[in-house]
């Protein structure tokens, strides 16, 4: 669907984007996942065509596109402060794509209304951007884009710039739609709760490299280097003969019996968070903490200041390098 | 709305002894009659709005209108490339256009004006290149002609339409423009649908400042038209003070308020209508 070879990007001699192939797969949802400054707006402004690639092809469906200017690329960006147009009603905001693509006038009626009733903004085609919510805002964004049925929806930090529970409603609310359109969706956040809950596929990156691409289960069952085993989720990193592995907080055990387990410590906090309950726990021979995680029917009394042992199981460590 | 009036009575104290009392002002004196030594003379009379349809006078304020618009025009098309081209340069650029653009404030406005008589008098700079050159053998009138009148009005007004349009496009968010591309709109059909739309504040408002300008300006006429190209404001002005006839200069007056606030009607009527239009696609 859309290959990206060896692409790499430089302004002004400092490299943002470190030589980059990637093939993401038609109807995938796709994330580009990392911290601010990483390069991830970067490549995706490059798919968009608003950045030039310093060397590397963009390719969508085996066509060259990487030197078309972005309004003659078929595919949509969904900007993160949306960009609406303040002079123009929700209605021919919508319609402005179908309009510069001189679509006969029924057609554009057609897809508008479809677009608005698929985000739920029917109600709301005649107000101007400025008397909406952020909310309502980000749908009208989504709907001029799928308004133009592209191959491909390019989807910039689009719930940013929402309140927590609103985020959350949009998420699900997303990832329906993509299901719903099958087209492709190449998303672009800092938020690893976000990529999980909506990616069918991750790409982490970190200082414009790739630090591993997985599905969201592969990427925190095997992270593969030190960045994603500790960005995404919690994690327990270990150092043992010269090898670097990472142990989930869930897969560690706690006990009274602290001679025969791998590790002991001293418990700095209990942490009670409903349906799960937490240890923080001082090893005795490192400078560093662990957290272990117990569900439910854990109900032994831990307490501030107690010794344990701490365990795991070998098959749990996950190798991440030197 | 009662605490309101006391907050904006300093405001409305100021617009009332410097606009308001001075309209009534002048609109009262305008049906007023006048003697044979040019004194004003109380009572009710039409006579000065009559003499207004004096051929003479007709013609002078359909010129008026003429001038101001195409000078209106002509600066637009002038000052949006401008303006353009300095609010999409780099922060140091910018300064520097500002800079040149304001510049002409800084000296005497009557000196600017009598140093295009230099350049265009027929022993004048132009003159005598065109001649150096040998484009032409015989010196050009240029000077005391309307088009030195509206090249003099253009140069004079040209800032107060390039600085709100630039302040207009500074403000606009750039991003619109890259929706606009991906949404497959070319960089033309963008600044047509996007640019202009967005700045439309910054055109009506310098437009506004240079047709109401070239109409109140008798200086450039006097200077660079000589005693051929009156306009409305010269003859104004001759009625308060060479003619001494108070009344004629204020029904005067009081007919090219109304005639300017009409034509800005007129004209943000125009400018609101276009973008409507979009909807249908052109």
């Amino acid at each position: 669907m859309i290959e990206l070879a060896e692409v790499e990007k430089s302004f002004g001699g400092q490299v943002v984007v470190h030589p980059l192939s990637l093939t993401i797969r038609e109807g995938e949802f796709l994330t580009l996942l990392g911290p601010s400054g990483c390069g991830k707006t970067t490549i995706l402004r490059m798919i968009a065509g608003f950045e030039q690639p310093t060397s590397g092809k963009i390719m969508l469906d085996g066509k060259d596109l990487t030197h078309l200017p972005p309004n003659r690329r078929d595919l949509n960006l969904v900007f993160q402060h949306y960009a609406l147009f303040p002079h123009m009603t929700v209605e021919d905001n919508i319609a402005f794509g179908l309009k510069m693509k001189k679509f006969p006038l029924k057609e554009q009626r057609q897809r508008v209304e479809e677009a608005v009733a698929m985000t739920q903004l029917t109600p709301l085609v005649k107000r101007y951007p400025h008397q909406l919510s952020g909310g309502q805002q980000q749908r009208v964004a989504i709907a001029r884009a799928i308004a133009n049925k592209p191959k491909v929806l390019l989807l910039d930090e689009p719930l940013g710039a929402l309140d927590l529970q609103l985020r959350k409603n949009l998420q699900s609310e997303l990832k329906q739609l993509q299901r719903s359109l099958g087209i492709t969706f190449v998303y672009v956040t800092h938020d690893q709760e976000e990529a999980m809950m909506l990616s069918d596929r991750i790409v982490i990156m970190n200082n414009g490299q790739v630090e591993q691409i997985g599905t969201p289960r592969e990427i925190y069952a095997t992270p593969s280097t030190l960045f994603s085993a500790t960005f995404v989720g919690e994690n327990n990193i270990f150092s043992s003969e010269g090898r670097l592995f990472a142990v989930r907080p869930e897969k560690l055990r706690a006990s009274r019996q602290v001679d025969d387990s791998k590790r002991s410590g001293e418990i700095m906090d209990v942490l009670y968070l409903g349906s799960i309950h937490k240890l923080i726990v001082q090893l005795d021979n490192e400078p560093m903490t662990v957290s272990i995680v117990f569900d439910l029917t854990d109900d032994r009394p831990w307490s501030i200041g107690d010794k344990v042992g701490v365990d795991w199981n070998a098959e749990d460590e996950v190798n991440i390098g030197p | 709305m009662r605490k309101l009036s006391l907050s904006v009575l300093p405001v409305m104290l100021w617009l009332g002894v410097f606009l308001v009392i001075p309209m009534l002002i002048v609109v009262g004196m305008s049906f007023m009659g006048r003697d044979q030594v040019g004194g004003v003379v109380a009572g009710f009379s039409l006579e000065a709005y009559a003499r207004f349809f004096d051929p003479l006078y007709l013609g002078i304020y359909w010129d008026t209108i003429v001038l101001s618009v195409l000078t209106t025009v002509i600066c637009l098309v002038l000052s949006y490339p401008l303006a353009y081209y300095i609010a999409n340069s780099g922060p140091k650029r910018q300064t520097w256009g500002l800079i040149l653009v304001t510049i002409p404030f800084w000296i005497n406005f009557l000196i600017r004006t009598y140093a295009w008589v230099l350049l265009l008098r027929t022993q004048g700079v132009v003159n005598n290149l065109l001649i150096d050159i040998g484009l032409i053998h015989e010196p050009l009138q240029l000077l005391y002609t309307r088009g030195a009148v509206l090249l003099g009005m253009v140069y004079t007004f040209i800032p107060f339409m390039v600085l709100p349009i630039y302040v207009a496009l500074e403000q606009m968010d750039k991003k619109l423009l890259e929706a606009a591309s991906d949404l497959g709109a070319s960089p033309w059909k963008a600044f047509w649908h996007i640019t202009v739309p967005q700045t439309r504040s910054g055109i009506m408002t310098g437009s506004v400042l240079v047709y109401v300008s070239t109409t109140g300006m008798f200086v450039v006429t006097d200077i660079l038209g000589g005693a051929k190209s009156a306009m409305i404001s010269n003859v104004i002005q001759a009625q308060f003070s060479g003619a001494r006839d108070w009344p004629f200069g204020s029904a005067l007056s009081i007919i090219f308020v109304i005639t300017s606030l009409i034509m800005i009607a007129l004209f943000n009527k125009a400018m609101t209508s276009r973008h409507l239009k979009v909807k249908e696609g052109r």
